[in-house]
């Protein structure tokens, strides 16, 4: 079977290694530079700069390609920030992808740490809008009070279970989560048609869609929660699931870096030997923390489905899931930058939607490729300006 | 008298990190046909030395000449060129190839393998022949004992025109007769001309066979030595800049009472291969017992087994009286039961040294209620735990804020051993403890153990440095393929002895 090697008898093998994260390091002990090691940097530049230098490098990109197509670069970077960022109502559009894009990007970071590569964010968020759909559909007659709660601890249970599954695969018998995840991503996307089609969906519709929920049953907009302090928003798509996206990010802050488990975490991602000498089993966490994970990418159902939609329909995760990758890769797989990289993300959904509003000739795809730019940047070749960076800062180092 | 020109002479050579002066001024100079020693600690600059002149870094000052001629050398395919052959630590070898297409590797001489091949095997008979070096051309590289690829490894530097050897820490993987037969090929090399450069820390071996020695500290060279006219106290002092007692004293102590037994200990790897065969060993109160090995005969097994981190094929293990179940044998468990163990290979298993070293002070008791309340750790409390016994235990920097890995071995060592004694074990198992620690340290962990034997705590000892398990240890057991082939009480053992039991000549009835 793909040549797997069921065995994990050293799943050290089994782990991705990024560069942006904390991973353990093969040592040079024989202080000869043969391999080429690691690039150490500071701190702040490993945290901030080559983010940063990323960033920059993927939007003079994106400005040539703006130029190719006969535009200005600066006026669309206008547009785009007045767009995203100008208005009340572009600020909650914003803030609703970014709610998306937390989600999904500390899905994914919560598996770095655990050196997992969870590409699954779709998957497990589609899953996780089934169990929420169906909790809203069948716990209807519960107060909101209740229900809702429930339906957002389904979600997560869901997309928990759906990324336990992938773990448990990989932890007991050697298949590897990059695969199964993406396999399971499929296998969501599938179920989903078929129970919107044969079991769940709108009784005489020819849409693949569940009828719409119980008014009670789904999230508060923004603009309604703010209302009776006296604040007035626009309506946007923005609802009470960014207020719960903040709290995960917290609650990630503190799993990952003060709670015992989350130290379980990071030490089988650093190192599973160590981890094994410790007393702590790789195998377990692997299962642990892709069920995290899967529970996160979970709250972009939540979302979606309980807080925009109001029902369940295909294809709701739109690729949130997999820009997941690329937000937690672009913010070193720590909260505050996962919600920095998560805000970046909103503004150029938001503003790119804009910019193609205002400029014909910038169409959606053209953003579509300006997120691509990024993404492939701050992501894939986060390596590149490692070491321009390192020998700024330690000349001749990087001889 | 005109000396001939020297076949390496480094002169002002400066090498900068960043922050780090690595090599600062540092000259050098090789007869032709000598064995050249050059010692130092770790971080001593050494390793940067002999990289400059390999091609690996090129120097920001300073001069190299081969021969009188001054040369410049930018790529390991220079040094080669210029007749420079260097031989790893850790082996440049494909184990799946054959010896002589290992030879061959890098140096072809085509597209067509046959031709390459064929000379190769024609110049190996010859260089076989120079040097007494008896080895089967087409014998697999990964079926031969680790002395022969050492061999392989010396023979591809000769084969590639070597005149001038470089050698990394050449023993630390032989057994007293392989090092023996090295020394031999080295001196053959020189009756024949060649300049060997020799980078070791054991003394021992500087004493026994270079001609001249090199001392490094902190990036300069601090002395150059005539070996017949130096002894190794004068070389130590040069390495560490003070007097260091190489020998720690330790006095004569009754053992107590047992407290670790295995009996009959098998270990079967997925394969069927026996990695340990019939292992009986008892570890009693107050006394230290060291296992004197060649890497790779078991030890590492034992360590892991006796750790739970391996489980055995056959056999009882008891700890305080009680036989351990499955249940009990894995590591947490055994932390409780008082086992402790500082593992072999402190940066792939003893600790994480992407974190910052406050947290590895907790590795393993990470679980501990006295850490935080509940389900968290408190940063603050383990922050002050570890100032306090980096304190105690001379951790330098006493930061426990520091990334790991950007302690020396020596201060990272300290760490893992602080975090397993701190917690009052009744066993310590205690594997390789000053691998790549400088002499000054070696010092302080060795006092540490005796200190630790002293107060009752039973501890055995694994090192592939028969010097470290001779001074420490109450108690010797020799293992070769898995087995314990001897036991010697720390008295009546001597090196001879016990390299004979360490290489499987088992005793015969007395």
């Amino acid at each position: 079977m793909l040549g797997l090697d069921p065995s994990i008898s050293d799943s050290s093998d089994l782990v991705p290694r990024f560069s942006g994260l904390r991973f353990a390091a093969p040592e040079n002990d024989g202080g000869y530079p043969m391999n080429a090691a690691p690039i150490a940097l500071p701190r702040w530049a490993d945290t901030a700069l080559v983010p940063l230098v990323s960033v920059a490098a993927a939007l003079a990109v994106s400005g040539l390609v703006v130029i190719g197509i006969g535009e200005s670069p600066l006026e669309a970077t206008a547009l785009l920030l007045r767009g995203a960022l100008g208005s009340a109502e572009g600020i909650g559009f914003t803030l609703y992808y970014t709610t998306n894009f937390i989600f999904t990007g500390l899905a994914v970071a919560v598996a770095f740490h655990a050196g997992l590569f969870n590409i699954g964010g779709e998957g497990q968020a589609t899953i996780a809008g089934i169990f929420a759909a169906l909790a809203c559909l069948w716990l209807a007659p519960l107060p909101g009070l209740l229900l809702v709660p429930l339906a957002v601890l389904a979600a997560a249970a869901g997309g928990a279970l759906y990324g336990f599954i992938p773990g448990w695969l990989q932890a007991t018998r050697g298949s590897h989560v990059v695969i199964t995840t993406i396999m399971f991503n499929f296998l969501a996307a599938t179920l989903t048609v078929y129970l919107l089609v044969e079991v769940i969906g709108k009784p005489g519709s020819m849409q693949p869609e569940t009828p719409e929920f119980a008014a009670h049953a789904v999230l508060t907009p923004m603009h309604q929660l703010l209302a009776p302090l006296g604040i007035t928003l626009p309506a946007t798509p923005l609802n009470s699931a960014f207020l719960l996206a903040l709290a995960a990010l917290v609650a990630v802050w503190a799993l990952i870096f003060r709670s015992r488990l989350g130290y379980a975490i990071r030490t089988v991602g650093a190192n599973p030997r160590a981890a094994a000498y410790a007393g702590i089993s790789p195998a377990r966490i692997t299962m642990v923390a892709m069920a995290i994970s899967g529970a996160l990418a979970g709250g972009l159902a939540v979302n979606e489905v309980m807080g925009v939609q109001h029902r369940l329909l295909l294809d709701f995760t739109a690729g949130y899931g997999f820009v997941g990758i690329a937000v937690a890769l672009m913010g070193r797989g720590h909260p505050v930058g996962v919600a920095l990289a998560a805000l970046l993300f909103g503004v150029l959904y938001q503003g790119g939607a804009e910019l193609s509003f205002d400029k014909p000739s910038i169409t959606r795809d053209m953003v579509v490729v300006i997120g691509g730019v990024i993404i492939l940047f701050a992501g894939a070749l986060d390596g590149l300006f490692r070491r321009a960076v390192a020998a700024l800062l330690q000349p001749g180092r990087a001889a | 008298m005109t000396a001939p020109a020297p076949a390496i002479a480094l002169t002002g050579i400066c090498k900068r990190f960043g922050p780090v002066q690595a090599n600062r001024d540092v000259s050098l100079s090789v007869a032709p046909g000598s064995i050249h020693g050059i010692v130092g600690e770790n971080g001593a600059g050494k390793s940067t030395l002999m990289s400059i002149l390999y091609g690996f870094y090129e120097a920001d000052a300073g001069e190299i000449a081969l021969g009188g001629r001054p040369c410049r050398i930018r790529t390991p395919a220079d040094a080669i060129a210029l007749g420079i052959g260097m031989v790893h630590q850790h082996f440049m070898l494909v184990e799946t190839l054959s010896v002589v297409e290992n030879v061959v590797l890098g140096a072809e001489g085509g597209a067509w393998l046959s031709g390459g091949l064929k000379r190769a095997r024609a110049e190996l008979a010859r260089l076989s022949d120079a040097y007494g070096l008896a080895i089967d051309p087409d014998a697999i590289v990964g079926d031969l004992s680790v002395g022969l690829q050492q061999r392989v490894e010396i023979l591809k530097a000769l084969y590639r025109g070597a005149q001038i050897l470089i050698l990394d820490e050449p023993t630390a993987v032989l057994t007293p007769p392989e090092a023996d037969q090295l020394f031999a090929l080295l001196r053959a090399l020189r009756e024949q001309g060649k300049t060997v450069i020799l980078i070791t820390h054991k003394l021992r071996e500087i004493m026994a066979i270079t001609d001249r020695v090199s001392v490094m500290r902190r990036g300069e060279m601090v002395a150059h030595l005539a070996t017949a006219e130096t002894s190794p106290p004068e070389i130590a002092e040069a390495m560490v800049g003070r007097r260091v007692l190489l020998r720690v004293e330790k006095e004569a102590r009754p053992r107590g009472a047992k407290v670790l037994e295995a009996i009959g200990l098998d270990i079967v790897d997925a394969r069927g291969v026996a990695l340990l065969s019939g292992i009986d060993l008892t570890l009693h109160e107050g006394e230290i017992v060291g296992i004197a090995g060649v890497a790779g005969n078991g030890q590492s097994e034992l360590l892991e087994v006796l750790a739970g981190l391996a489980q055995p094929s056959r056999g009882v293990i008891r700890l305080n009286g009680q036989v351990l179940t499955s249940a009990d044998r894995n590591p947490a468990r055994l932390r409780k039961l008082g086992l402790m163990h500082v593992p072999e290979d402190r940066l792939r298993t003893g600790l994480v040294t992407a974190f910052p070293a406050a947290e590895n002070a907790i590795l393993g008791y990470q679980n501990d209620a006295a850490l935080g309340p509940g389900p968290f750790l408190s940063p603050a409390t383990i922050a002050a735990r570890a100032r306090e016994t980096f304190a105690a235990y001379d951790v330098r920097p006493p930061d426990p804020g520091l990334k790991t890995a950007n302690f020396s071995g020596g201060n990272q060592q300290k760490i893992v051993l602080a975090r397993e004694i701190e917690r009052a074990p009744k066993v310590l198992l205690v594997g390789q403890p000053t691998r790549g620690v400088d002499i000054g340290a070696i010092e302080a962990i060795h006092r540490r153990l005796i200190a630790l034997r002293d107060s009752g705590v039973a501890i055995l000892l694994v090192s592939v440095e028969l010097e470290e398990v001779m001074a420490l240890s109450d108690r010797i057991l020799a293992m070769c393929g898995g087995r314990i082939t001897g036991e010697r009480m720390a008295g009546e053992a001597d090196e001879r002895d016990l390299g004979l039991l360490m290489a499987g000549v088992t005793e015969r009835a007395a």
